[in-house]
Parts: structure tokens; C-alpha cells; sequence
């Protein structure tokens, strides 16, 4: 049994490339989706269509800002959006993009 | 709306789907939730089995509880088991330890991808062979020790929890705490041929408060399969879900292929459909008349003016159903004592429901099993997925799939 560590990594820095990490499968559902990840074998939940977007979507994109922006995240919501995001990296959900 | 209303109205795809490979197993357990024992000649084929695998990967099904009969006596269990994590299909299997030996517990810590949970109800010999049958201790021992020696991660301890071992709680700890292993405790239900035996083994008003108290105190590291839920009404909501998930995020696939609303509910009120019909299984978990009907939001009845509803949601359809309670009236384990009442309101006239799906080898048309001894007296029987709980799998542990993530949203 291979338990990959899923502590608090590097700190999260939404000014450089993440993506959505190579050991987790995202399935739809209607509030969003349910997360996977193969490594640690947890569960968890994006818990609206539009970080499901912003998720998906980050390897296109350079930063983590403009990923959120891409997805038409409101300006209120970024904040929100950010902490949700810093959490997913905590979990290993998210990860640096090693080649952006 | 919150995660959970959302789990209400169901999800594309179970979250918790047990699926029993066999109704044939070596024990006899009292308590078998799917009186089990003699194989069922209709039985799933390994090409058949295979088949519901690749669907299940296709639903992103990332996980699944396999359970029994015993599932390891079926000789293309390990093939199987194989089949399914090379389809990114993770498996929990439950097991009485039986084929656990050195070889195959080696093998196994080799393995990515599977989590084997021993079946275990006495942490002495003598409360859980009452249950389980002659030696069944012995056996589940010798399974964690070669397990333990192998070096196979952690294993997990399940046991139901009956009026004979709420008193041993600290002693299944410290079992679990030996071999390595993370305890798991579950409800006991009147399912199966839990129904002869729940008056007198499910624990007693004044030990469920016991077990409560204990899970608040000690069961930080302890999984519960979030079967428990009923007793969240004595205060703090336990880890987990607190809804039933049956027919919504859990389901149960039996040997044969049917396919119902949840492991607890082997009764044909709660089948949906078969795995075998045109649609498979998919077709069954998103269009079935019943699965749809489950997905309506629950009234909440007889409990509604219940201050504990939002916590306890009525409890454990299964156990209302098999006790002949209504099911939107309380849970016969109701903490405010209302299911005690309605239990003693019961007449000659109550329709206790029995399910018609038993194996049993004390049941007619009886043979002798092929093989190894069969050691049983009393009314023991054996066992294997009796455990298997509507959502194991959702325990606060950091290696089960806990659902208590805070992820995002609102």
C-alpha cells in the first residue's frame, strides 16, 4: 500500500503554474465534481461547476490568477476561489506545474 | 445548497457500492446481513463479473467495497481483485482471513490499490465465536498476524457491535493497535439472519449512550462506516455523511447480479434492477423506478417535529423495514426511545418483512458443503461482508476517503 504524502506542500503561490495533478481523476456531478486521487485514495469535492472549470484549466495557463479569471470567476468571488485552491494544493489535488 | 442536499437527489455515479461476490462462504455468522453460506448457482461468471468492472471504470466508480458470502472462496477472487485495480477500480475486500496466509498476505502488500478489512466481533475468543462460529478468532488472528509480518499497510479491524462486545471497545483498539490495523465498528442491523438474532444482540439503549461517548472520546482514528448516525441525535453529529445514502451514493450488487438500494437491504422491495438486463448497471443506478423514488427528498414523517432531525434524519431505513417500523416513522434505535415505543406497539396484526433471498445452509435443501470442515453447532453461521456498511469507506481516517475534506465552494 502506497500512501502518497498529502501534507501541506510548498506554499501555495497563486502567482506561478499549477495543475490539476496526473494521480487524480475528476468526475462530474451536478454540484460539480467528485475528486479522486489515486495516490492518497481520498475523496473530496469540488463543490461548484465553475472550479471545475478553474481546475481543469489550469495547465493552460501561466499563473493561477488567470486561470480563475478565465473562468469568469467574479471579482468577489476570487478570494473564496483562492482559499479553495490553496486547500486543493494542500491536498495534494493541485500541484505545481512542472513544465508550464 | 449544501453538499448533502446535493447527496440527496443522488449522484451520477455511487460514491459507496458494495458488491457481493458470492452468497457461498465457510462460516455460518448469527448475524449475517446476507444470510449467506451456500454458493447460488446463478452466479455472476468471472467474464460476467470482468464485465461490470469495465463499467464501473467507465462511471469513474474509483472505488468499491467487495464483500460476500466469503469473497476469497471464489477461486477467480484474486483474478478478479486483479482485473479491477488494473481498471483503476480500487478495491476494500472483507474477509474472515480464511486464505490469508504467508503467501497470499505477501502478495497483497505488494499491491497497490487494496484495502482488506478482517471481520472480527469478540476481541476474546469466546464473545466472537458465539457469533461467528467455532475458531472464526482464531482464524481472523492468523490473518492479521500474516498480514502484520508482511508488512501490509494497515489493515482494517471491522466489527459489528452487539449487547456481548460494547463493553470490549478498548480491547478491539488495542487488537488494532497490535497488527497495525485501524479499527472500523458498524451498526448492527436486523438484516439477513440478523433478524433471528437482533432482539437479543443489538446493544441496549444504555450501551448505545456507552458507544456514543466512547466514539466521541477514543474514535478519532476509528471508522464507523458512517453507520452510526443515528445516535449523532445524543449531540454531536459523528464524522460521516449523517444521511442515508441508499439508493443515492450507496448500493449493493449481489452475486447473482441485483442490484439494491444498499448492503443492509436484501429484500425485494429494494431491487432495482440486474446487472445483466440491456443497460447493465448504469442503466439501473440512473433510471430505476425505486432508485428514482429514493432520490425524492425524504418527508421526514412521524419524526418531522423531531428536534433531532436534521441530525439523525430518521435513521437507518434497512433496520425499520426488517423490525416491521414504518419507514418515516423513527428508527428502532431511536435515542429519544420513540423506536422502543414503536416496537412495543408492534401486534399480531405487524407485517414483520423477511427477505426471500437466503442461503443459508440451515436453510431447506440443504447439502453438504464440498471441502473443509464445516465446524458448526449452536446457531452459528459464518460470515464474511456482514459488515459491510451503507457507507463504509466514509470514516474521518486520513486513509479511508474521508468526506469531511473542505473543498472550495460555498
Amino acid at each position: 500500500m502506497n500512501a502518497a504524502p498529502a501534507g501541506p506542500g510548498p506554499d501555495f503561490d497563486p502567482g506561478s503554474a499549477y495543475r490539476c495533478s496526473p494521480q487524480v481523476a475528476l468526475r462530474p456531478e451536478p454540484f460539480g465534481a467528485l475528486v479522486y486521487h489515486f495516490g492518497t485514495r481520498k475523496l473530496s469535492f469540488l463543490k461548484t461547476p465553475q472550479l471545475v472549470e478553474v481546475v481543469k484549466g489550469l495547465e493552460h495557463h501561466p499563473d493561477v490568477h488567470s486561470a480563475v479569471a478565465a473562468a469568469d470567476v467574479e471579482e468577489s468571488q476570487r478570494p473564496a476561489y483562492l482559499r479553495a485552491l490553496a486547500g486543493l494544493a494542500a491536498s495534494g489535488t493541485i500541484e505545481p506545474n512542472p513544465a508550464p | 445548497m449544501k453538499l448533502v442536499d446535493h447527496f440527496q437527489y443522488g449522484l451520477n455515479s455511487p460514491i459507496c457500492l458494495t458488491w457481493e461476490l458470492t452468497y457461498a462462504c465457510n462460516l455460518a455468522c448469527v448475524h449475517c446481513l446476507s444470510s449467506s453460506g451456500r454458493r447460488d448457482p446463478r452466479e455472476l461468471t468471472t467474464a460476467e463479473a470482468k464485465t461490470v468492472i469495465d463499467e464501473l471504470q467507465r462511471m469513474q466508480v474509483f472505488y468499491i467495497n467487495i464483500g460476500g458470502g466469503e469473497p476469497t472462496v471464489r477461486s477467480d477472487f484474486w483474478e478478479l481483485l486483479d482485473y479491477s485495480i488494473d481498471h483503476n477500480v480500487g478495491v476494500k475486500f472483507s474477509t474472515n482471513g480464511i486464505k490469508l496466509d504467508k503467501k497470499r498476505a505477501a502478495q497483497l502488500a505488494a499491491t497497490d490499490y487494496v484495502d482488506i478489512q478482517i471481520s472480527l466481533d469478540g476481541a476474546t475468543a469466546d464473545v466472537n465465536d458465539h457469533v461467528r462460529g467455532p475458531g472464526s478468532y482464531d482464524t481472523a488472528m492468523r490473518a492479521l498476524e500474516n498480514l502484520a509480518e508482511a508488512g501490509f499497510g494497515q489493515p482494517k479491524i471491522s466489527v459489528v457491535m452487539t449487547r456481548q462486545n460494547v463493553d470490549q471497545l478498548d480491547e478491539f483498539k488495542a487488537i488494532a493497535d497490535k497488527f497495525g490495523a485501524q479499527l472500523r465498528i458498524t451498526r448492527l442491523r436486523p438484516s439477513g439472519r440478523g433478524a433471528d438474532v437482533w432482539d437479543e444482540l443489538h446493544p441496549t439503549a444504555a450501551q448505545q449512550r456507552q458507544l456514543y461517548d466512547w466514539l466521541v472520546a477514543r474514535g478519532d482514528n476509528v471508522l464507523t462506516g458512517d453507520s452510526f448516525f443515528h445516535l449523532s441525535a445524543y449531540g454531536e453529529a459523528l464524522p460521516g455523511l449523517n444521511l442515508c445514502g441508499a439508493g443515492r451514493v450507496v448500493c449493493l450488487i449481489d452475486p447473482v447480479g441485483d442490484v439494491y438500494a444498499c448492503p443492509f437491504a436484501i429484500h425485494e422491495n429494494f431491487l432495482a434492477g440486474n446487472v445483466r438486463s440491456p443497460g447493465g448497471f448504469q442503466k439501473v443506478w440512473e433510471s430505476s423506478e425505486l432508485f428514482t423514488e429514493l432520490r425524492q427528498p425524504q418527508t421526514g414523517g412521524a419524526c418531522r417535529s423531531c428536534m433531532h432531525y436534521d441530525s439523525c434524519q430518521g435513521g437507518c431505513m434497512a433496520a425499520k423495514f426488517f423490525t416491521g417500523l414504518p419507514l418515516d416513522g423513527p428508527d428502532p434505535e431511536c435515542v429519544r426511545g420513540f423506536g422502543e415505543q414503536a416496537l412495543a406497539a408492534r401486534d399480531g396484526s405487524t407485517v414483520i418483512p423477511r427477505s426471500d433471498v437466503d442461503h443459508s445452509r440451515s436453510a431447506p435443501a440443504p447439502r453438504k458443503p464440498k471441502g473443509g470442515p464445516v465446524p458448526l453447532t449452536l446457531t452459528t453461521r459464518p460470515d464474511r461482508a456482514c459488515e459491510t456498511s451503507p457507507l463504509a469507506g466514509f470514516g474521518a481516517s486520513p486513509t479511508d476517503s474521508g468526506l469531511r475534506v473542505p473543498v472550495a465552494g460555498s
